[in-house]
């Protein structure tokens, strides 16, 4: 029963020689290789990634590649430099589409898994139907949209809400039903209330979950909005890439992916701050790795 | 074989049934269980796996219903959830977002206990069970007997009527279950706390108990119910004291009779498996 007979004491501190001592060490040093985990996780991919761009760049220069078919990654960069305003001015349109839509995917996919947990009939008739939405091709569904919509922001971000829903609802309703008998049993020995146990127990305790499925409903909602713009767009990148396509600027093609991933991946870190923020330090530890290798 | 109810009875548990529906048709988990607990008496209940001692443990603390017969307590009859008890399960059932002393306060809080003073209780305890300075970890930082010692600790802290506890050592090796015995015997006889303790230990039922109840196999009835006139505090070399081995050879016995233990008599005295284990002997099935 010695959790702390692993861990041998370092240079005395401050302080009481007892048990909290080498626990300190043992702490200082799980901290450091934390550091040298983190660092590692950084350095590595930016290594690869720099790594393929000069390859790209040595390639395209070397076998003179046309830039309608492969940019060089300095053309590229050029590209966006020079097209940095209208970059700018696409993003936030798409930006905005984006976030109804995941809004929309939260608003509307936390109170459904919500009865459908609560409520088995509903469940029962609400599944089936949840699942084969999810089968339909949401693309195929584009044009529909806007016929009933128009060309403005509605349908966009509704293909973005169709496409980024259903992690949500499915995510949370799992979190939910993941409650152990035994956890309902202790609170109801301890005098806690429906609503208490749902507060104090069951959402908390569903939250891990809930954020996977934030996670993973935000790259989707991602694209379902350029899935709308493609469909219908009179702006945002989705239209951007496809006037570019038209005029075979490939580079301001690769400038408008940059831009879309580089949105994705803002939009996904700010998720993950805010579950660091909501959740304990373990929790989100295990929780972004899953995200991160998604 | 079974008690007459008697007034002065603390806990009156009268002609218990338990029935099941499953797909497979109904399943008897409890059939006629009658026993009563004075105040300040510690009853274990032993039996192989499956004969519905946690049944009987959570229709005990009002948390399910039984099919037919009573629990009272204090002559008032249980139809709802008791809230006069501390409960241990098999699992520690922290929460995962709470430290050790987080997880010990939500009782405390559910209860509206004055904080400042559950908290000092509640470190207080912790330093019992060996635990002080791990106050402010998560339960993924300790290993799992401190996690039970946690969820034990949290089963005390509003000082309840009735400490219910089912197999609550059940997961954990011999040597940290000989420990967790040593600390419960502390916890209990300090306090003079009236336990109910299910488990498939012959040897921590004996060690603990005034009084060990032995279960009959599926339908889980009374067998016999044994007094334990060890003195206390018991001690682990007790263990190996002429009275105590009869205690658990009386236990044995009848399991054997009732083959919930097999000899095989082919093999110089071999045990059957499961039946060894040189500290607190378990019966090692799966529960549940």
């Amino acid at each position: 029963m010695s959790e702390t007979a692993d861990s041998p004491v370092f240079a005395p501190r401050q302080g009481d020689p007892t048990v909290g001592d080498s626990e300190a060490g043992a702490q200082r040093r799980r901290r450091r290789n934390i550091r040298r985990d983190r660092v590692g996780s950084v350095i590595y991919p930016i290594g690869m990634m720099v790594t393929l761009l000069v390859v790209w760049e040595a390639a395209a220069r070397l076998f003179s590649i046309p830039a309608y078919l492969l940019p060089a990654p300095s053309a590229i960069v050029m590209s966006m430099d020079s097209n940095s305003a209208v970059l700018i001015k696409e993003s936030i349109g798409t930006t905005l589409e984006i976030l109804l839509g995941f809004a929309l995917s939260v608003g509307v996919g936390v109170p459904l898994a919500l009865a459908i947990y609560l409520w088995r009939p509903f469940a029962r008739a609400v599944y089936p139907l949840l699942v084969s939405s999810q089968a339909v091709p949401k693309v195929a569904v584009a044009p529909l949209f806007l016929v009933w919509f128009g060309f403005g922001l509605m349908p966009k971000v509704l293909i973005a809400f169709l496409i980024a829903f259903f992690p949500v609802v499915i995510n949370t309703a799992m979190g939910l039903a993941a409650l152990e008998r035994e956890k309902i049993y202790l609170a109801r020995s301890m005098g806690l209330g429906p609503f208490a146990t749902f507060f104090k127990i069951q959402l908390p305790n569903a939250l891990p979950s809930i954020f996977a499925g934030l996670k993973i409903s935000i790259t989707f909602a991602v694209v379902g909005a350029v899935v709308g713009e493609f469909v219908g767009g009179q702006g945002g990148l989705g239209y951007l890439l496809l006037i570019a396509n038209g005029n075979m600027d490939t580079a301001l093609l690769f400038a408008g992916i940059v831009a879309l991933t580089v949105l994705g991946v803002v939009l996904f870190l700010l998720i993950g701050l805010a579950e660091r923020l909501v959740l304990p330090p373990h929790a989100v530890e295990h929780a972004s790795f899953g995200g991160e290798t998604m | 074989m079974t008690q007459i109810a008697d007034d002065h009875a603390y806990l009156c548990i009268e002609k218990l049934s338990k029935v099941y529906s499953t797909r497979d048709g109904e399943v008897r988990a409890l059939n006629n269980v009658s026993f009563t607990q004075q105040r300040g008496e510690f009853i274990s209940h032993v039996g192989p796996s499956g004969c519905g001692k946690s049944t009987l443990l959570m229709i005990a603390a009002g948390l399910i219903p039984p099919s037919s017969g009573e629990v009272r307590v204090g002559g008032r009859k249980v139809d709802r959830p008791r809230t006069d008890i501390g409960i241990v399960f098999q699992s520690p059932v922290l929460l995962d977002w709470r430290t050790a002393l987080g997880n010990i306060m939500l009782q405390a809080e559910s209860r509206k206990m004055n904080r400042r003073e559950a908290s000092a209780r509640a470190r207080e305890l912790l330093a019992t069970v060996g635990l002080s300075g791990f106050e402010d970890r998560f339960p993924h930082e300790l290993s799992g007997g401190m996690r039970q010692r946690v969820s034990i600790c949290r089963a005390l802290i509003h000082n309840p009527d009735h400490l219910l506890m089912d197999e609550p050592f059940g997961a954990l090796d011999a040597l940290t279950r000989d420990q967790l015995v040593l600390d419960l015997q502390a916890l209990v006889s300090e306090r003079r706390m009236t336990a109910l303790f299910i488990t498939h230990s012959i040897a921590e039922a004996v060690f603990l108990s005034d009084r060990v109840i032995v279960m009959t196999p599926r339908p889980g009835s009374i067998d016999r119910i044994i007094d334990i006139k060890l003195p206390r505090p018991r001690t682990l070399a007790m263990r190996e004291t002429p009275e105590f081995a009869d205690y658990s050879r009386e236990i044995l016995e009848l399991f054997l009779a009732r083959g919930v233990l097999r000899e095989h008599r082919s093999g110089a005295e071999k045990e059957s498996g499961n039946e060894r284990n040189s500290g607190f002997t378990r019966l090692r099935t799966t529960a549940r």
